[in-house]
């Protein structure tokens, strides 16, 4: 079985035509570093299976960013046995330098001219047969969007497979970094480039709608349309408030009664009864909570953010805001995480690797876990705060407020340089409702993956310490430091959700708040603590695989306390200031 | 004042040592170039230097230090000058520098200086100390070189050199395809930057667009 592995620029296509290759989904936005891990696939030709490597972009074989090393590490780790590169046919003489660098690894080269469509489009020709000529290696146009050239692709891939009697070369050395080295590759793919292109067409210039988007008079309140009608309106008011209230409303009318009947005619067993079905059930606790609220606004929010990632918003996003990102220690390329992070932290925390240094990196994970809700936990607290748009409104200000706060204070302490912005901007481009509508379906799936077994898994230890007594007990350890927060002690049960999965304690909360059990200010108490609290358990193991060891449980500890100290804050001052809200 | 050409060459090597050992009693032996008896004379006599007989150091006076620094920024501006705007080949770049700074005298090195945008090393990478003008940061209405972060948006020309102290973002933008001799063009200049090299967009911030030094085209 031979290896191909799909190599390039960052935003090229590679996943689209990975995608092309194995048949199986990637996911593909219209932004550099979508890809930050190597994913594998299968291709079946001629009778026989290869495997495909698809990798995190990268800009040359010197790497900056983390993803750029695990692109780089398939390589010098790996020796694939042949390299697709990837090439944006608009930026050819850009791209070039790397099919130089990548010749050094001595493994037989093919080099993709991707997006020729969009390349013909903006008055550029090129010959590849010439081309291929001059680099001695083969050359094939594609359109992977569509698939056209994928054919064309096999056959020369075909063509480089080599014979299993094949000798391989096991290691190479790479040059190291030089400058004079990088400025001849560019003058030389200068050179080539202008044999093989022609160019009609001006250049691309600003859009009008680049204009709109980039400036701040224009930007801002394109933004802010942006989160009120993505966020607020279709994720909040539809999928969180209409689509919510109808799954609860099936579950508590119909689905629910029919689980009790069904779970008492199999199980006679009271007590094993409760682990399925009753308070803390799995299917009718654990379920409806993972099915009837999570599911639904975690959806919406995905479909949401995959329309304005196809699109090539978030890139201008960061051009934007990268003044304001300063502030916190972090630069203009962190929007990228940080929106994702409203949707689910946990993937974000993986994207957090495209930031060039080791302080963005900490920085932008210590944000996420602490002050980035994701979809879920955004979407409950929206509805259990809706009917008090005063609380809702005060959430969001001392939510915001320490997210600024824990920013600029970890920006000052946390030693290292400035960080630099320096991000490419892709063209705006219509997304395809195929692909959205599979990256949602994807990232939904994947999300259930995480969350379901969690959910169970929580819905059965609390059965099980129902059943021994210990539940109780640990209800009445934690009064102590609920009621030092203001908080009656049932909201235990909310609390202890939470540190299977915070949005889970929200849901927790939702459900306190139905029986009427918060005042005003223990709900805005609970909704705050419970916002900053740990995020989730699948987010703590990708913090301690991403950043290692000490930072993930020092970040953890941090978070614990913070979340349990702002609590108290936040008691004592609506105390003195005898608010009631 | 007038040093022959000789003279100002044994001044830049004075200043070039006083860099490198941050002393002013600077050993002949270890100079770029071993200066003959008369020009040693000449140098003592306008007070650049003094020297104890025997010894086999001369010691830079406060006045040598300013004329040496001048002389340097003459010399590295006139190699960023044969660079950048004159496009004289790499290895001619010293010899022709050491024949053009003579004559520029007191004044023409602040026009360049300006024309170059204020360029703050030389083409082989070594500091050019900064003049008056630099820190008035006076600017020409038709400067020739310009930092990305002083052009309007809708100026382009080709990427001059990149000035950059961390080897880390040099390499980030090299890699990324801002190379010298690349065509470039501002197209956004707030609030931060946005600029095209062939048909890719970047956005940087203004310190990075600050280290990119562009030779304009109208």
């Amino acid at each position: 079985m031979a290896r191909l592995a799909l190599i390039g620029n960052p935003n090229v296509g590679k996943s689209v035509l990975f995608g092309c290759l194995t048949g199986s989904y990637v996911t593909v936005s219209n932004y550099p570093g979508t890809t930050v891990e190597v994913s594998r696939g299968m291709l079946h030709m001629g009778g026989s299976k290869h495997q495909v490597i698809d990798t995190p972009g990268l800009y040359s074989i010197y790497p900056i960013t983390e993803e750029e090393r695990v692109a780089l590490r398939i390589l010098t780790d790996g020796r694939p046995d042949v390299i697709v590169q990837v090439v944006d046919a608009k930026n050819l003489e850009r791209m070039l330098p790397l099919t130089f660098q990548l010749m050094e690894f001595a493994i037989p080269l093919v080099v993709v001219l991707n997006m020729i469509d969009e390349a013909e489009q903006n008055g550029i020709e090129i010959d590849s047969g010439k081309l291929s000529q001059m680099l001695g290696v083969p050359v094939v146009a594609t359109t992977a969007i569509t698939g056209q050239g994928v054919d064309q692709l096999l056959d020369s891939i075909q063509a480089l497979m080599p014979s299993s009697s094949a000798s391989r070369v096991e290691t190479i050395a790479l040059p190291p970094f030089s400058d004079s080295q990088m400025r001849a590759w560019h003058k030389r793919a200068r050179e080539l480039a202008r044999q093989v292109m022609r160019k009609t067409d001006t250049r691309r210039g600003l859009s009008r709608l680049d204009r709109v988007l980039i400036s701040p008079v224009t930007g801002m309140p394109v933004l802010a349309a942006v989160v009120y009608v993505g966020l607020y309106l279709f994720v909040g008011v539809l999928g969180a408030g209409v689509v919510v209230d109808l799954l609860e409303g099936a579950f508590k009318d119909y689905l629910n009664p029919l689980i009790e009947r069904m779970t008492a005619a199999a199980i006679p067993w009271q007590t094993l009864r409760g682990l399925f079905a009753g308070e803390y059930g799995i299917l009718t606790l654990g379920v409806r909570y993972a099915v009837a609220i999570i599911m639904p606004i975690v959806a919406f929010y995905f479909f949401a953010f995959a329309l304005i990632e196809d699109s090539g918003y978030l890139p201008r996003l960061g051009f934007l805001l990268d003044r304001a990102f300063k502030k916190i220690g972090l630069s203009g390329r962190a929007i990228i995480p940080m929106v994702l992070g409203l949707g689910c932290v946990s993937m974000a925390t993986m994207v957090t690797r495209t930031l060039p240094t080791r302080r963005e990196r900490i920085i932008a994970t210590l944000l996420l876990a602490l002050c980035i809700p994701c979809a879920a936990q955004t979407g409950v607290i929206m509805g259990l705060l809706a009917v008090r748009p005063h609380v809702l409104a005060a959430w969001a200000c001392i939510i915001l407020s320490l997210f600024m706060a824990v920013g600029m204070l970890s920006a000052k302490i946390l030693p290292g340089a400035r960080p630099t912005f320096l991000i490419e901007i892709p063209p705006m481009r219509v997304p395809q409702m195929k692909n959205v509508l599979v990256k949602t379906g994807a990232r939904v799936a994947w999300y259930f993956k995480e969350v379901v077994p969690l959910f169970a898994l929580a819905s059965a230890l609390i059965w099980l310490g129902q059943v021994t007594g210990a539940f109780d007990l640990i209800v009445r350890i934690m009064s102590a430091p609920l009621a030092v927060m203001g908080l009656p002690p049932q909201a235990a049960t909310a609390f202890l959700f939470g540190f299977f999965r915070r949005d889970y304690g929200a849901a927790g909360l939702y459900d306190l708040n139905q029986q009427g059990v918060f005042t005003g200010n223990q709900l805005l108490i609970a909704a705050v603590v419970l916002t900053l609290f740990l995020p989730c358990i699948t987010q703590f193991i990708i913090t301690i695989k991403e950043r290692g060891w000490k930072i993930g449980i020092a970040l953890s500890l941090f978070i614990l306390l913070f979340s349990f100290c702002i609590g108290v804050i936040l008691n004592g001052a609506l105390i003195v200031t005898h608010l009631h809200l | 004042m007038n040093l022959s050409e000789p003279a100002e060459e044994i001044l830049e090597a004075l200043w070039i040592a006083y860099e490198e050992t941050n002393t002013k009693r600077l050993k002949l032996s270890a100079l770029r170039v071993i200066p003959e008896i008369g020009v040693l004379l000449e140098l003592i006599d306008a007070g650049i230097i003094t020297h104890a007989h025997g010894d086999d150091a001369v010691t830079i006076t406060e006045r040598g230090l300013i004329e040496a620094r001048d002389a340097i920024r003459r010399h590295r501006l006139s190699e960023r000058l044969l660079t950048d705007i004159l496009l004289v080949k790499r290895e001619l770049i010293h010899e022709t520098a050491c024949q053009f700074e003579h004559h520029l005298h007191k004044g023409v090195d602040t026009n360049i200086c300006t024309l170059l945008g204020h360029p703050k090393v030389c083409p082989h990478g070594r500091p050019i100390p900064p003049g008056e003008c630099c820190e008035e940061g006076l600017s020409m209405t038709l400067p020739a070189v310009s930092p990305l972060a002083k052009l309007k948006p809708g100026d382009g020309g080709w990427v001059a050199y990149l000035h950059t102290t961390d080897p880390r973002r040099a390499q980030m933008l090299i890699s990324m395809g801002v190379v010298p001799g690349v065509d470039i063009t501002l197209l956004a200049g707030f609030p931060s930057f946005l600029f095209q090299i062939g048909e890719g967009q970047f956005a940087v911030d203004q310190q990075i667009a600050e280290q990119i030094y562009v030779r304009l085209q109208r």
